[in-house]
Protein backbone atom coordinates (compact mmCIF):
# COMPACT_ATOMS: atom_id res chain seq x y z
CA UNK A 1 0.00 0.00 0.00
CA UNK A 2 1.31 3.68 -0.67
CA UNK A 3 0.50 5.74 1.58
CA UNK A 4 -1.78 8.77 0.72
CA UNK A 5 0.34 11.79 1.83
CA UNK A 6 3.08 10.31 -1.24
CA UNK A 7 0.23 10.14 -3.96
CA UNK A 8 -2.37 12.85 -3.61
CA UNK A 9 -1.35 16.42 -4.91
CA UNK A 10 -1.22 19.25 -2.58
CA UNK A 11 -1.79 22.82 -2.47
CA UNK A 12 0.08 25.48 -0.01
CA UNK A 13 0.18 28.38 1.17
CA UNK A 14 3.83 30.11 1.47
CA UNK A 15 4.62 32.90 3.80
CA UNK A 16 8.15 33.96 2.88
CA UNK A 17 10.79 36.98 4.38
CA UNK A 18 11.39 38.88 1.19
CA UNK A 19 13.48 41.19 2.17
CA UNK A 20 15.74 43.26 -0.70
CA UNK A 21 18.96 43.19 0.65
CA UNK A 22 21.67 43.91 3.73
CA UNK A 23 20.18 46.28 6.31
CA UNK A 24 17.33 46.79 4.24
CA UNK A 25 13.73 46.70 6.30
CA UNK A 26 12.06 42.83 5.78
CA UNK A 27 8.67 41.57 6.00
CA UNK A 28 6.45 38.18 5.08
CA UNK A 29 4.83 38.00 1.87
CA UNK A 30 2.37 34.73 1.08
CA UNK A 31 2.46 33.25 -2.01
CA UNK A 32 0.25 30.25 -2.72
CA UNK A 33 1.20 27.45 -4.54
CA UNK A 34 -1.06 24.72 -6.10
CA UNK A 35 -1.08 21.14 -6.83
CA UNK A 36 2.67 20.29 -5.78
CA UNK A 37 3.29 16.58 -6.40
CA UNK A 38 4.04 15.72 -2.52
CA UNK A 39 7.41 13.68 -3.42
CA UNK A 40 9.08 16.88 -4.81
CA UNK A 41 11.50 18.31 -2.30
CA UNK A 42 11.33 21.85 -0.43
CA UNK A 43 13.64 23.00 -2.88
CA UNK A 44 12.23 21.68 -5.79
CA UNK A 45 9.02 23.51 -4.71
CA UNK A 46 10.72 26.77 -4.20
CA UNK A 47 12.06 26.41 -7.76
CA UNK A 48 8.36 26.09 -9.07
CA UNK A 49 6.89 29.22 -7.14
CA UNK A 50 10.04 30.84 -8.36
CA UNK A 51 9.56 29.90 -12.20
CA UNK A 52 5.82 31.13 -11.56
CA UNK A 53 7.09 34.60 -9.91
CA UNK A 54 9.37 35.08 -13.14
CA UNK A 55 6.49 34.50 -15.39
CA UNK A 56 4.73 37.01 -13.35
CA UNK A 57 7.58 39.47 -13.84
CA UNK A 58 8.32 39.48 -9.72
CA UNK A 59 11.44 38.64 -8.14
CA UNK A 60 12.29 35.35 -7.31
CA UNK A 61 12.87 34.38 -3.46
CA UNK A 62 16.39 33.87 -2.66
CA UNK A 63 17.77 30.96 -1.50
CA UNK A 64 20.65 29.05 -0.67
CA UNK A 65 21.56 25.37 -1.81
CA UNK A 66 24.42 23.51 -3.50
CA UNK A 67 24.44 19.84 -2.99
CA UNK A 68 20.72 19.44 -2.41
CA UNK A 69 21.69 15.57 -0.70
CA UNK A 70 22.33 17.03 2.70
CA UNK A 71 26.35 17.00 2.83
CA UNK A 72 27.34 20.82 1.82
CA UNK A 73 25.79 23.04 4.55
CA UNK A 74 24.70 25.65 2.36
CA UNK A 75 21.04 25.06 2.40
CA UNK A 76 19.02 27.02 5.29
CA UNK A 77 15.73 28.17 5.62
CA UNK A 78 13.78 28.17 8.73
CA UNK A 79 10.68 26.65 8.26
CA UNK A 80 7.72 26.61 10.73
CA UNK A 81 10.09 28.09 13.42
CA UNK A 82 12.63 25.27 13.23
CA UNK A 83 15.75 25.13 11.58
CA UNK A 84 16.32 22.86 8.24
CA UNK A 85 12.20 22.16 8.62
CA UNK A 86 10.11 19.03 10.08
CA UNK A 87 11.91 16.02 10.61
CA UNK A 88 14.96 14.73 12.28
CA UNK A 89 18.25 14.62 11.14
CA UNK A 90 18.19 16.21 7.87
CA UNK A 91 18.85 19.89 6.15
CA UNK A 92 16.55 21.39 4.30
CA UNK A 93 17.16 20.16 1.25
CA UNK A 94 16.26 16.84 2.13
CA UNK A 95 12.68 18.04 3.32
CA UNK A 96 9.63 16.70 1.26
CA UNK A 97 6.72 17.90 0.57
CA UNK A 98 4.72 15.13 1.97
CA UNK A 99 5.91 16.03 5.45
CA UNK A 100 3.17 19.25 4.93
CA UNK A 101 -0.72 18.63 4.58
CA UNK A 102 -2.94 19.85 1.87
CA UNK A 103 -3.75 23.61 2.96
CA UNK A 104 -1.01 24.32 5.72
CA UNK A 105 0.30 27.55 5.93
CA UNK A 106 4.18 27.01 6.15
CA UNK A 107 6.00 30.23 7.06
CA UNK A 108 9.69 30.23 6.13
CA UNK A 109 12.31 32.60 7.39
CA UNK A 110 15.94 32.94 6.91
CA UNK A 111 18.45 31.44 9.56
CA UNK A 112 17.94 34.46 12.21
CA UNK A 113 21.39 35.57 14.21
CA UNK A 114 23.15 39.05 14.14
CA UNK A 115 26.28 37.25 13.32
CA UNK A 116 24.94 35.60 10.19
CA UNK A 117 23.57 39.02 8.77
CA UNK A 118 20.98 38.74 6.11
CA UNK A 119 22.26 39.30 2.24
CA UNK A 120 19.00 38.72 0.45
CA UNK A 121 15.48 37.18 1.64
CA UNK A 122 16.71 33.69 2.62
CA UNK A 123 20.27 34.10 2.29
CA UNK A 124 22.42 34.85 5.38
CA UNK A 125 25.88 35.31 5.42
CA UNK A 126 27.57 32.55 7.38
CA UNK A 127 31.40 33.59 6.98
CA UNK A 128 31.31 33.93 10.50
CA UNK A 129 32.01 30.48 11.09
CA UNK A 130 34.97 30.45 8.53
CA UNK A 131 36.57 33.13 11.07
CA UNK A 132 36.20 30.69 13.75
CA UNK A 133 37.50 27.73 11.55
CA UNK A 134 40.73 30.08 10.68
CA UNK A 135 41.16 31.05 14.64
CA UNK A 136 42.30 27.37 14.95
CA UNK A 137 40.18 24.48 13.10
CA UNK A 138 42.83 23.27 11.59
CA UNK A 139 46.66 21.37 12.44
CA UNK A 140 49.82 22.60 11.39
CA UNK A 141 51.51 20.30 9.26
CA UNK A 142 54.25 19.78 7.08
CA UNK A 143 52.66 20.05 3.38
CA UNK A 144 54.32 17.21 0.87
CA UNK A 145 53.29 13.84 -0.19
CA UNK A 146 50.80 12.48 2.19
CA UNK A 147 51.91 10.60 5.04
CA UNK A 148 51.78 6.86 5.39
CA UNK A 149 48.31 5.30 6.08
CA UNK A 150 48.27 4.57 9.59
CA UNK A 151 51.57 6.26 10.27
CA UNK A 152 50.25 7.44 13.35
CA UNK A 153 48.16 5.21 14.89
CA UNK A 154 44.43 5.76 16.72
CA UNK A 155 42.42 3.70 18.93
CA UNK A 156 39.38 3.04 17.05
CA UNK A 157 36.67 4.45 19.68
CA UNK A 158 38.88 7.84 19.63
CA UNK A 159 38.50 7.72 15.69
CA UNK A 160 34.93 6.88 15.39
CA UNK A 161 34.16 10.37 17.97
CA UNK A 162 36.14 12.04 15.67
CA UNK A 163 33.96 11.22 13.10
CA UNK A 164 30.97 11.94 14.78
CA UNK A 165 31.94 15.55 15.16
CA UNK A 166 33.84 15.73 11.88
CA UNK A 167 30.02 14.94 10.50
CA UNK A 168 29.44 19.08 11.12
CA UNK A 169 28.59 20.02 7.34
CA UNK A 170 28.71 23.66 8.79
CA UNK A 171 25.35 24.81 7.98
CA UNK A 172 24.63 26.53 10.91
CA UNK A 173 21.23 25.55 12.09
CA UNK A 174 22.46 24.97 15.80
CA UNK A 175 22.74 28.82 15.55
CA UNK A 176 19.34 29.49 14.13
CA UNK A 177 17.71 26.91 16.71
CA UNK A 178 19.64 28.26 19.60
CA UNK A 179 16.91 30.22 21.94
CA UNK A 180 20.30 32.72 22.43
CA UNK A 181 22.34 32.71 18.81
CA UNK A 182 24.61 30.71 20.03
CA UNK A 183 27.80 28.71 17.90
CA UNK A 184 28.56 26.31 20.90
CA UNK A 185 27.50 22.84 19.08
CA UNK A 186 29.46 24.31 15.77
CA UNK A 187 32.80 24.73 17.74
CA UNK A 188 32.01 22.04 19.91
CA UNK A 189 32.32 19.92 16.64
CA UNK A 190 35.59 21.48 15.42
CA UNK A 191 37.57 21.31 19.11
CA UNK A 192 36.69 18.04 19.78
CA UNK A 193 36.93 16.58 15.79
CA UNK A 194 40.62 17.64 15.99
CA UNK A 195 41.24 17.72 19.90
CA UNK A 196 40.59 13.81 19.70
CA UNK A 197 43.31 12.88 17.25
CA UNK A 198 46.63 12.44 18.07
CA UNK A 199 47.30 14.81 15.21
CA UNK A 200 45.35 17.60 17.05
CA UNK A 201 46.78 17.52 20.42
CA UNK A 202 50.02 20.06 19.68
CA UNK A 203 47.66 22.65 19.01
CA UNK A 204 44.99 21.47 21.13
CA UNK A 205 44.59 24.45 24.50
CA UNK A 206 45.45 27.55 21.81
CA UNK A 207 43.09 25.66 19.69
CA UNK A 208 39.80 25.78 22.18
CA UNK A 209 41.01 29.26 23.83
CA UNK A 210 41.41 30.95 20.27
CA UNK A 211 37.90 29.44 18.28
CA UNK A 212 36.17 30.23 21.59
CA UNK A 213 37.07 33.69 21.92
CA UNK A 214 36.34 34.50 17.86
CA UNK A 215 33.11 33.11 18.75
CA UNK A 216 32.50 35.51 21.72
CA UNK A 217 34.18 38.33 19.45
CA UNK A 218 31.34 37.56 16.26
CA UNK A 219 28.65 38.48 18.50
CA UNK A 220 27.68 34.45 18.95
CA UNK A 221 25.23 33.87 22.03
CA UNK A 222 26.00 32.64 25.16
CA UNK A 223 24.92 28.66 25.72
CA UNK A 224 21.94 28.12 28.44
CA UNK A 225 22.07 24.37 27.90
CA UNK A 226 18.83 23.80 26.69
CA UNK A 227 20.14 21.77 23.70
CA UNK A 228 17.61 23.44 20.69
CA UNK A 229 20.72 22.98 18.85
CA UNK A 230 21.38 18.92 18.90
CA UNK A 231 17.84 18.43 18.49
CA UNK A 232 17.77 20.81 14.83
CA UNK A 233 21.25 19.19 13.62
CA UNK A 234 20.84 17.94 10.43
CA UNK A 235 24.08 15.30 11.26
CA UNK A 236 22.52 14.94 15.27
CA UNK A 237 25.92 16.57 16.36
CA UNK A 238 25.57 15.87 20.27
CA UNK A 239 25.75 18.30 22.82
CA UNK A 240 28.14 16.22 24.92
CA UNK A 241 30.40 17.73 22.37
CA UNK A 242 29.54 21.05 23.99
CA UNK A 243 30.42 19.62 27.37
CA UNK A 244 33.77 18.03 26.14
CA UNK A 245 34.14 21.74 25.09
CA UNK A 246 33.70 23.26 28.39
CA UNK A 247 35.43 20.94 30.11
CA UNK A 248 38.48 21.38 27.96
CA UNK A 249 38.36 25.25 28.12
CA UNK A 250 38.12 24.96 31.53
CA UNK A 251 41.57 23.01 31.34
CA UNK A 252 43.39 24.85 28.66
CA UNK A 253 42.90 28.12 30.89
CA UNK A 254 44.16 26.68 34.01
CA UNK A 255 47.15 24.74 31.79
CA UNK A 256 48.02 27.98 30.07
CA UNK A 257 47.83 30.03 33.67
CA UNK A 258 50.50 27.58 34.88
CA UNK A 259 52.75 26.86 32.24
CA UNK A 260 56.33 27.20 32.65
CA UNK A 261 58.10 30.07 30.40
CA UNK A 262 60.39 28.74 28.02
CA UNK A 263 64.21 29.76 28.73
CA UNK A 264 64.56 31.51 25.62
CA UNK A 265 68.11 29.93 25.62
CA UNK A 266 67.33 28.97 21.55
CA UNK A 267 68.31 25.19 21.86
CA UNK A 268 68.72 22.87 18.93
CA UNK A 269 72.19 22.46 17.80
CA UNK A 270 73.16 26.61 17.32
CA UNK B 1 44.25 36.80 28.10
CA UNK B 2 45.16 35.60 31.55
CA UNK B 3 43.04 33.33 34.14
CA UNK B 4 40.71 36.33 35.11
CA UNK B 5 40.44 37.39 31.99
CA UNK B 6 39.01 33.91 30.49
CA UNK B 7 36.53 33.61 33.21
CA UNK B 8 34.86 37.01 33.57
CA UNK B 9 35.00 37.71 29.79
CA UNK B 10 34.08 34.90 27.82
CA UNK B 11 30.72 33.66 27.09
CA UNK B 12 31.95 29.86 28.78
CA UNK B 13 34.42 31.46 31.77
CA UNK B 14 31.07 33.09 32.91
CA UNK B 15 29.31 30.31 32.30
CA UNK B 16 31.13 28.69 34.81
CA UNK B 17 31.19 31.56 37.03
CA UNK B 18 27.68 30.91 37.04
CA UNK B 19 27.82 27.16 37.77
CA UNK B 20 29.84 27.24 40.63
CA UNK B 21 28.50 29.93 42.09
CA UNK B 22 25.19 28.60 41.61
CA UNK B 23 27.12 25.42 43.45
CA UNK B 24 27.50 27.19 46.75
CA UNK B 25 23.86 28.73 46.96
CA UNK B 26 22.78 25.35 46.15
CA UNK B 27 25.19 24.39 49.73
CA UNK B 28 24.07 27.24 51.35
CA UNK B 29 20.14 26.90 50.90
CA UNK B 30 20.34 23.08 51.53
CA UNK B 31 22.72 23.95 54.69
CA UNK B 32 20.06 26.43 55.86
CA UNK B 33 16.98 24.06 55.09
CA UNK B 34 18.37 21.36 57.09
CA UNK B 35 19.26 24.16 59.95
CA UNK B 36 15.56 25.59 60.02
CA UNK B 37 13.51 21.83 60.01
CA UNK B 38 14.84 21.76 63.65
CA UNK B 39 12.12 23.92 64.24
CA UNK B 40 9.95 20.49 64.45
CA UNK B 41 11.93 20.04 67.62
CA UNK B 42 11.91 21.32 70.72
CA UNK B 43 12.17 25.33 70.33
CA UNK B 44 16.15 24.88 72.27
CA UNK B 45 17.16 23.33 69.07
CA UNK B 46 16.73 26.03 66.53
CA UNK B 47 17.07 28.83 69.05
CA UNK B 48 20.76 26.95 70.29
CA UNK B 49 21.51 26.99 66.34
CA UNK B 50 20.81 30.42 66.30
CA UNK B 51 22.61 31.15 69.46
CA UNK B 52 25.40 28.84 68.11
CA UNK B 53 26.00 30.47 64.47
CA UNK B 54 26.01 34.07 66.14
CA UNK B 55 28.83 32.99 68.41
CA UNK B 56 30.71 32.13 65.28
CA UNK B 57 31.39 35.78 64.93
CA UNK B 58 34.28 36.58 62.81
CA UNK B 59 33.28 33.18 60.91
CA UNK B 60 29.94 33.58 60.11
CA UNK B 61 30.91 37.05 58.18
CA UNK B 62 33.26 34.87 56.53
CA UNK B 63 30.56 32.48 55.46
CA UNK B 64 28.35 35.01 54.43
CA UNK B 65 30.60 37.48 52.35
CA UNK B 66 30.89 33.85 50.75
CA UNK B 67 27.41 34.03 50.35
CA UNK B 68 26.81 37.57 48.97
CA UNK B 69 29.82 37.11 46.97
CA UNK B 70 28.14 34.47 45.10
CA UNK B 71 25.19 35.82 44.55
CA UNK B 72 26.61 38.76 42.93
CA UNK B 73 28.22 36.63 41.07
CA UNK B 74 25.77 34.55 39.64
CA UNK B 75 23.11 37.64 38.88
CA UNK B 76 25.93 39.62 37.31
CA UNK B 77 26.72 36.59 34.87
CA UNK B 78 23.65 36.12 34.47
CA UNK B 79 22.42 39.12 33.56
CA UNK B 80 25.49 39.90 31.15
CA UNK B 81 24.76 36.76 29.51
CA UNK B 82 21.55 37.63 28.87
CA UNK B 83 21.61 40.86 27.15
CA UNK B 84 24.05 39.56 24.70
CA UNK B 85 21.69 36.45 23.76
CA UNK B 86 19.17 39.01 23.10
CA UNK B 87 21.79 40.79 20.77
CA UNK B 88 22.55 37.91 19.41
CA UNK B 89 19.52 37.00 17.97
CA UNK B 90 18.77 40.64 16.63
CA UNK B 91 15.27 40.42 15.26
CA UNK B 92 13.10 37.47 16.20
CA UNK B 93 11.56 35.17 14.38
CA UNK B 94 7.96 35.35 13.43
CA UNK B 95 7.03 31.80 13.93
CA UNK B 96 8.37 30.72 17.29
CA UNK B 97 8.69 27.12 17.79
CA UNK B 98 10.78 25.30 20.84
CA UNK B 99 11.69 21.70 19.91
CA UNK B 100 12.67 20.46 23.15
CA UNK B 101 14.02 23.59 25.70
CA UNK B 102 12.02 22.36 29.02
CA UNK B 103 9.98 24.86 30.98
CA UNK B 104 12.41 25.14 33.65
CA UNK B 105 15.17 26.10 31.53
CA UNK B 106 13.17 28.65 29.54
CA UNK B 107 12.05 30.26 32.56
CA UNK B 108 15.57 30.77 34.60
CA UNK B 109 15.43 34.71 34.32
CA UNK B 110 12.11 34.89 35.81
CA UNK B 111 12.39 32.25 38.50
CA UNK B 112 15.81 33.82 39.10
CA UNK B 113 14.88 37.65 39.45
CA UNK B 114 11.85 36.89 41.76
CA UNK B 115 14.06 34.20 44.09
CA UNK B 116 16.08 37.77 44.69
CA UNK B 117 13.01 39.50 45.36
CA UNK B 118 12.48 36.79 47.76
CA UNK B 119 15.99 36.77 48.86
CA UNK B 120 15.96 40.33 49.92
CA UNK B 121 12.66 40.55 51.96
CA UNK B 122 13.64 36.86 53.53
CA UNK B 123 16.56 38.98 54.89
CA UNK B 124 14.32 42.02 55.62
CA UNK B 125 11.94 39.56 57.69
CA UNK B 126 14.36 37.17 59.57
CA UNK B 127 17.99 38.83 59.64
CA UNK B 128 17.32 42.94 60.30
CA UNK B 129 13.70 43.30 61.11
CA UNK B 130 12.14 45.59 58.61
CA UNK B 131 9.37 43.28 57.84
CA UNK B 132 6.52 42.52 61.20
CA UNK B 133 9.20 44.16 63.26
CA UNK B 134 6.94 43.50 65.83
CA UNK B 135 7.63 39.94 66.21
CA UNK B 136 11.24 40.23 65.07
CA UNK B 137 13.80 38.41 67.60
CA UNK B 138 15.48 41.18 68.88
CA UNK B 139 11.92 42.76 70.04
CA UNK B 140 10.53 39.52 71.38
CA UNK B 141 10.96 38.34 75.00
CA UNK B 142 14.54 36.62 75.27
CA UNK B 143 14.50 33.00 75.54
CA UNK B 144 16.52 30.69 78.32
CA UNK B 145 17.90 27.59 76.84
CA UNK B 146 15.93 24.60 78.48
CA UNK B 147 18.86 22.25 77.48
CA UNK B 148 22.42 21.57 75.96
CA UNK B 149 22.53 22.70 72.17
CA UNK B 150 25.40 20.23 70.90
CA UNK B 151 27.31 20.45 67.49
CA UNK B 152 28.44 17.06 66.43
CA UNK B 153 28.84 16.11 70.03
CA UNK B 154 30.12 19.44 71.79
CA UNK B 155 27.92 21.29 73.61
CA UNK B 156 27.64 24.59 71.55
CA UNK B 157 25.50 26.09 73.58
CA UNK B 158 24.23 25.47 78.04
CA UNK B 159 21.84 24.23 79.75
CA UNK B 160 20.43 27.56 81.10
CA UNK B 161 22.01 30.31 78.79
CA UNK B 162 19.79 33.61 79.16
CA UNK B 163 19.19 36.21 76.99
CA UNK B 164 18.88 34.30 73.71
CA UNK B 165 17.05 35.19 70.78
CA UNK B 166 14.03 33.84 70.29
CA UNK B 167 14.04 32.38 66.78
CA UNK B 168 11.26 30.25 67.34
CA UNK B 169 8.62 32.47 67.96
CA UNK B 170 9.63 34.59 65.39
CA UNK B 171 9.12 32.35 62.45
CA UNK B 172 5.99 31.05 63.82
CA UNK B 173 4.61 34.33 64.63
CA UNK B 174 5.93 35.55 61.46
CA UNK B 175 4.04 32.37 59.33
CA UNK B 176 0.95 32.47 60.93
CA UNK B 177 0.53 35.74 58.27
CA UNK B 178 -1.22 33.76 55.67
CA UNK B 179 -0.02 35.96 53.32
CA UNK B 180 3.79 35.66 54.49
CA UNK B 181 3.32 32.21 54.27
CA UNK B 182 1.95 32.14 50.74
CA UNK B 183 5.33 34.06 49.59
CA UNK B 184 7.57 32.10 50.81
CA UNK B 185 5.78 28.85 49.81
CA UNK B 186 5.59 30.21 46.44
CA UNK B 187 9.48 31.78 45.96
CA UNK B 188 10.55 28.27 47.13
CA UNK B 189 8.54 26.80 44.75
CA UNK B 190 10.11 29.21 41.94
CA UNK B 191 13.37 28.39 43.35
CA UNK B 192 12.88 24.76 43.11
CA UNK B 193 12.39 25.53 39.49
CA UNK B 194 15.23 27.18 38.72
CA UNK B 195 17.05 24.29 40.11
CA UNK B 196 15.93 21.87 38.69
CA UNK B 197 17.32 23.36 35.28
CA UNK B 198 20.46 24.71 37.47
CA UNK B 199 21.36 21.11 38.71
CA UNK B 200 21.28 19.70 35.37
CA UNK B 201 22.98 23.09 33.52
CA UNK B 202 25.89 23.14 36.04
CA UNK B 203 27.21 19.26 35.28
CA UNK B 204 27.23 20.38 31.63
CA UNK B 205 28.57 23.56 32.13
CA UNK B 206 31.73 22.18 34.05
CA UNK B 207 31.93 19.15 31.46
CA UNK B 208 31.06 16.62 33.50
CA UNK B 209 28.36 15.05 31.70
CA UNK B 210 27.09 12.96 28.76
CA UNK B 211 24.47 10.42 27.41
CA UNK B 212 25.46 8.50 29.39
CA UNK B 213 25.14 10.00 32.56
CA UNK B 214 21.84 12.48 31.75
CA UNK B 215 19.24 10.60 32.58
CA UNK B 216 20.77 9.51 35.87
CA UNK B 217 21.63 13.11 36.59
CA UNK B 218 18.23 14.28 35.71
CA UNK B 219 16.72 12.06 38.27
CA UNK B 220 18.79 13.41 41.09
CA UNK B 221 17.73 16.98 40.26
CA UNK B 222 14.25 15.81 39.87
CA UNK B 223 14.74 14.40 43.12
CA UNK B 224 16.68 16.45 45.19
CA UNK B 225 14.42 19.59 44.06
CA UNK B 226 10.96 17.63 45.17
CA UNK B 227 13.01 17.10 48.51
CA UNK B 228 13.70 20.95 48.90
CA UNK B 229 10.41 22.25 48.01
CA UNK B 230 8.50 19.78 50.34
CA UNK B 231 10.94 20.59 53.07
CA UNK B 232 10.65 24.17 52.74
CA UNK B 233 6.80 24.00 52.11
CA UNK B 234 6.39 21.85 55.57
CA UNK B 235 7.44 25.26 58.26
CA UNK B 236 4.46 27.80 56.85
CA UNK B 237 2.47 24.71 56.30
CA UNK B 238 2.59 23.32 59.82
CA UNK B 239 2.19 26.89 61.25
CA UNK B 240 -0.92 27.51 59.33
CA UNK B 241 -1.95 24.20 60.22
CA UNK B 242 -1.59 24.95 63.66
CA UNK B 243 0.42 21.92 64.40
CA UNK B 244 3.45 24.21 65.16
CA UNK B 245 2.02 26.87 67.96
CA UNK B 246 4.18 29.62 69.84
CA UNK B 247 4.92 29.19 73.28
CA UNK B 248 2.56 30.95 75.36
CA UNK B 249 4.46 33.46 77.35
CA UNK B 250 5.82 35.54 74.30
CA UNK B 251 2.75 35.72 72.40
CA UNK B 252 1.25 37.33 75.12
CA UNK B 253 4.11 40.10 75.02
CA UNK B 254 3.93 40.11 71.18
CA UNK B 255 0.31 41.12 71.66
CA UNK B 256 1.20 43.31 74.24
CA UNK B 257 3.41 45.65 71.93
C1 LIG C 1 19.53 30.92 46.07
C2 LIG C 1 19.57 31.39 44.89
C3 LIG C 1 20.05 30.69 43.62
C4 LIG C 1 20.58 29.43 43.41
C5 LIG C 1 20.84 28.36 44.42
C6 LIG C 1 20.85 29.33 41.97
C7 LIG C 1 21.40 28.23 41.34
C8 LIG C 1 21.71 28.15 39.99
C9 LIG C 1 22.42 27.10 39.35
C10 LIG C 1 23.00 25.88 40.03
C11 LIG C 1 22.51 27.39 38.02
C12 LIG C 1 23.17 26.57 36.92
C13 LIG C 1 24.49 27.16 36.47
C14 LIG C 1 24.82 26.84 35.04
O1 LIG C 1 25.39 25.79 34.78
O2 LIG C 1 24.52 27.65 34.18
C15 LIG C 1 21.83 28.62 37.81
C16 LIG C 1 21.69 29.23 36.60
C17 LIG C 1 21.10 30.45 36.40
N1 LIG C 1 20.61 31.29 37.38
FE1 LIG C 1 20.54 30.88 39.35
N2 LIG C 1 20.48 30.49 41.35
C18 LIG C 1 19.99 31.35 42.33
C19 LIG C 1 19.52 32.62 42.15
C20 LIG C 1 19.44 33.26 40.93
C21 LIG C 1 19.02 34.60 40.78
C22 LIG C 1 18.64 35.55 41.90
C23 LIG C 1 19.04 34.85 39.46
C24 LIG C 1 18.63 36.18 38.90
C25 LIG C 1 18.85 36.57 37.74
C26 LIG C 1 19.47 33.66 38.76
C27 LIG C 1 19.57 33.50 37.38
C28 LIG C 1 20.11 32.40 36.75
C29 LIG C 1 20.25 32.26 35.33
C30 LIG C 1 19.80 33.23 34.26
C31 LIG C 1 20.88 31.03 35.10
C32 LIG C 1 21.33 30.48 33.77
C33 LIG C 1 20.44 29.45 33.30
C34 LIG C 1 20.93 28.76 32.09
O3 LIG C 1 22.12 28.73 31.80
O4 LIG C 1 20.04 28.24 31.41
N3 LIG C 1 19.71 32.70 39.70
N4 LIG C 1 21.35 29.08 39.03
S1 LIG D 1 26.75 21.32 14.56
FE1 LIG D 1 25.05 20.53 13.26
S2 LIG D 1 23.67 22.31 13.09
FE2 LIG D 1 25.64 23.12 13.81
S3 LIG D 1 26.74 23.73 11.97
FE3 LIG D 1 27.38 21.61 12.40
S4 LIG D 1 25.95 20.35 11.20
FE4 LIG D 1 25.03 22.40 11.27
S1 LIG E 1 22.01 22.00 -0.16
FE1 LIG E 1 23.78 20.97 0.59
S2 LIG E 1 23.11 20.39 2.57
FE2 LIG E 1 21.29 21.19 1.72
Amino acid sequence: MVAENTTKNLSITLRVWRQAGPNQPGKFVDYQSKDLNPNMSFLEMLDVVNDELTLKGEEPIAFAHDCREGICGTCSCTINGKAHGPGKGIATCQVYMRAFRDGDVITVEPFRATAFPIVKDLITDRSAFDKIQQAGGFITARTGSAPDANALPVPKPDADLAMDAAACIGCGACVAACKNASAMLFVAAKVSHLGLLPQGQAERDQRVLAMVSTMDALGFGNCTNQYECSAACPKLITHDFIARMNRDYLGATLRSAFKPAPLGTGGGAG
Amino acid sequence: MNLVGYLFCSSIGRKIIMAVTGLILIGFVAGHLVGNLQIFQEPDHINGYGQFLHSLGALLWVARLVIIASVVLHIWAATALTLENKKARGTDYGFKHTIQATLASRAMRWTGYIVLAFLLYHLAHFTVGLAQTGTFKENLPHYTMGSDYRVAGFVAVKAGTPEVLDVYNMVVLGFQNPIVSLFYIIAVGLLSVHLLHGIDSLFQTLGLRNAKWSAGLHKIAVVLCLVYFLGNLAIPGAVLAGKLQPRAASVAAAHAK
